[in-house]
């Protein structure tokens, strides 16, 4: 019996139980707002387009693998892949096959997903770490494939694939404002897809068997066909980001711009900002973003020109895995949970009982 | 047919590299259920240490024993600070926790001691030398035998001394192991010493193939389909999985290789471990887990 009850308990739930508390909701409208309207007003083209933009596409990106592994609970290493699949997919689409820009993303996201459903096949008997391993798979096999085969880049010299910049509705996207709001508009639109999926039946389900998959099935759900969903929702959301990271962000890319290092990349975000949450996503991309930033500004400030480069960049991969196990130590539900902690304090400030 | 054994042994003897990166995790794995990503980069700090001793002036088996030395506190240091706040907390959490200790020790090894590549010379003559009529490499040979000595020598450790058999108990049950008083975390700083030590050959023998340098951190890769291939749990699972990972992988990229553009070896060893997975879900050797509702 005592064994029973642990290995419920054990599994702790990583999403509320709990509805929270009925608020009216102001929060969203205003951060709609400061994103659309404030934020484009004060910043100017470096902060627009150097670091929000990349922002948002890696919260993007990180929405994706969230769906899978913060929801669905199937660990995949396997996202910088993905990512290279939505890029070169567009690419292929507006070269080979002549579409408009937006039509190529949208369908390079259906390639990415049916993609990611390849992978996701084998997730109905390997799980766990072996599962995990195993989307590497993916990544090296992507990694490979964009830059054996020169048509996938248009048999280029240098395996790049550039677009010439869009205009969209009378935006010129070459700028960094344009660029800016194509981003947000579709991680916007995205983000609100992916807040009501989890709340879906489906959701309901990803979560089902992220907490116990056995568990799962014996109430009913379809667990394969539900997991398999998973990586190809997850996939989709990493293409799309993949192509605005080459097309929108960079510019040009290659394969390199998808290496491992990028899924891993993902995944920190996702670790540091929160399983499990969506607006996790929003804040561990910022984290990540901005965290080398005040490195190198620290360094500057204090040490202007006596450090060598390399030592900077070592000592900034060092302190980021520093903080990466100081956040699982002090918060494993990453900083969307502590800043809902905050928040709540903050509610019933300063009369707490 | 020559063309046929010299890729197979070759294969082989290749795998045995794969397999002595592989051990260093499956004992972290057997001990302690921590899925250790930063293997790759404690292998990469211990082979700069010990190059980095040599190049200082230091005798051979004086760099050596220094090494083990800041192995041992490492394993003493990582323990304390990474290991004992996160026990109890879910194999995923602590599987995060080590890509963030290979944040660290990269940038430890590198910011310390430099990133620029060293050699590494260990006496072995790196000439291939006719056996009957086929052609082996004399290093593969000797890093072969050494995998070899290693697995025979972790066996002995495992079964015949004290600590082997406590280290046995911690992995067959915690719980009890803890309440027959059994020190955990002692039993944790031995363990991660030892896989460095472990790390430390497979380092040694790469770095002196390949130079010492970032991209020794990466054979991590190399090692994770042979260990899925063996099962997470199993020495012998390790040597097994080398083997088959590295002949299959050169018998591909020798005979289908050509027809798809070459260059397979970095995905064709996945593919494979999710075919051998397909079968066997927790490797060929893995223990399964029974899953209680």
């Amino acid at each position: 019996m005592t064994h029973v009850s642990q290995t419920l308990s054990s599994s702790a739930p990583l999403a509320p139980l709990t509805l929270p508390a009925r608020r009216p909701r102001l929060a969203l409208p205003a951060l709609l707002l400061l994103a659309f309207v404030a934020v484009p007003l004060v910043g100017n083209d470096y902060w627009l387009g150097a670091i929000l933009v990349p922002f948002l596409i890696l919260s993007l990106a990180g929405l994706g693998l969230n769906l899978l592994t913060g929801y669905a609970g199937q660990t995949s290493l396997g996202s910088g892949g993905f990512m290279a699949v939505g890029a070169f997919a567009t690419f292929g689409f507006v070269v080979h096959g002549g579409l408009p820009l937006p039509v190529a993303v949208f369908l390079a996201g259906l390639v990415t997903a049916g993609a990611g459903l390849l992978f996701g096949l084998p997730s109905d008997r390997i799980k766990g770490f072996y599962l995990m391993v195993s989307s590497l798979a993916a990544q090296f096999f992507f990694e490979w494939l964009f830059q054996k085969f020169p048509w996938f880049y248009n048999y280029g010299s240098s395996g790049t694939i550039a677009l010439p910049r869009f205009e969209i509705f009378g935006l010129n996207a070459g700028s960094a404002l344009g660029r800016y709001y194509v981003t947000l508009a579709v991680v916007a639109v995205l983000t609100w897809i992916a807040a009501n999926l989890v709340r879906s039946q489906t959701g309901r389900s990803f979560m089902a068997i992220r907490d116990m998959d056995t568990a799962a099935a014996v109430i009913g759900i379809p667990v394969y066909r539900t997991k398999v969903l998973a990586f190809a929702v997850s996939s989709f959301y990493l293409g799309i980001a993949g192509a605005l990271w080459a097309f929108v962000y960079l510019g040009s890319a290659s394969v390199q711009s998808f290496g491992i290092s990028r899924s891993f990349q993902v995944l920190f975000i996702i670790i540091i900002g929160g399983m499990g949450s969506i607006s996790g996503n929003f804040i561990g991309a910022a984290f990540i973003s901005l965290l080398p930033l005040a490195i190198d500004y620290t360094a500057q400030y204090f040490f202007a020109g006596h450090v060598d480069a390399g030592l900077l960049q070592n000592t900034q991969k060092a302190i980021f895995g520093v903080l990466i196990i100081w956040f699982l130590i002090k918060e494993p539900d990453g900083l969307a949970r502590l800043f809902r902690n905050l928040g709540e304090r903050l509610s019933n400030w300063p009369l707490r009982f | 047919m020559n063309l046929f054994l010299e890729t197979l042994i070759g294969g082989l003897l290749a795998g045995t590299m794969y397999s002595l990166v592989a051990i260093g995790f499956v004992l972290i794995y057997k001990a302690s259920g921590v899925f250790n990503f930063a293997q790759g980069s404690i292998l990469l700090f211990a082979a700069l240490t010990f190059v980095t001793l040599l190049e200082q002036g230091l005798p051979f088996a004086a760099a050596l024993a220094v090494t083990i030395l800041i192995l041992i506190l490492g394993a003493i240091l990582i323990e304390r600070t990474v290991l004992r706040p996160l026990a109890n907390r879910s194999p995923m959490t602590l599987f995060m926790a080590t890509l963030g200790l290979s944040y660290v020790v990269e940038g430890a090894a590198q910011g310390l001691m430099g990133a620029q590549v060293h050699a590494l010379d260990l006496g072995i003559e790196d000439v291939p030398i006719f056996i009957g009529d086929v052609l082996i490499s004399q290093f593969d040979l000797v890093a072969a035998a050494t995998a070899v000595a290693l697995a025979l020598v972790l066996a002995l450790l495992f079964n015949n001394t004290r600590i082997g058999i406590s280290l046995r108990a911690v992995a067959d049950d915690t719980r009890a192991a803890l309440s027959i008083g059994i020190n955990l975390n002692r039993i944790w700083q031995i363990v991660w010493a030892v896989a460095g030590i472990v790390g430390l050959v497979a380092g040694m023998l790469w770095g002196a193939r390949q130079g010492i340098q970032f991209s020794l951190s990466l054979v991590v890769l190399k090692a994770l389909p042979v260990l899925i291939i063996g099962g997470f749990t199993s020495i012998g699972g390790a040597i097994v999985g080398g083997l088959i990972v590295g002949a299959a992988e050169n018998l591909a990229e020798t005979y289908v290789g050509p027809y798809i553009g070459g260059g397979i070896t970095p995905w064709f060893p996945y593919f494979l471990a999710i075919a051998f997975l397909y079968i066997r879900p927790a490797g060929l050797f893995g223990e399964r887990t029974l899953e209680r509702v």
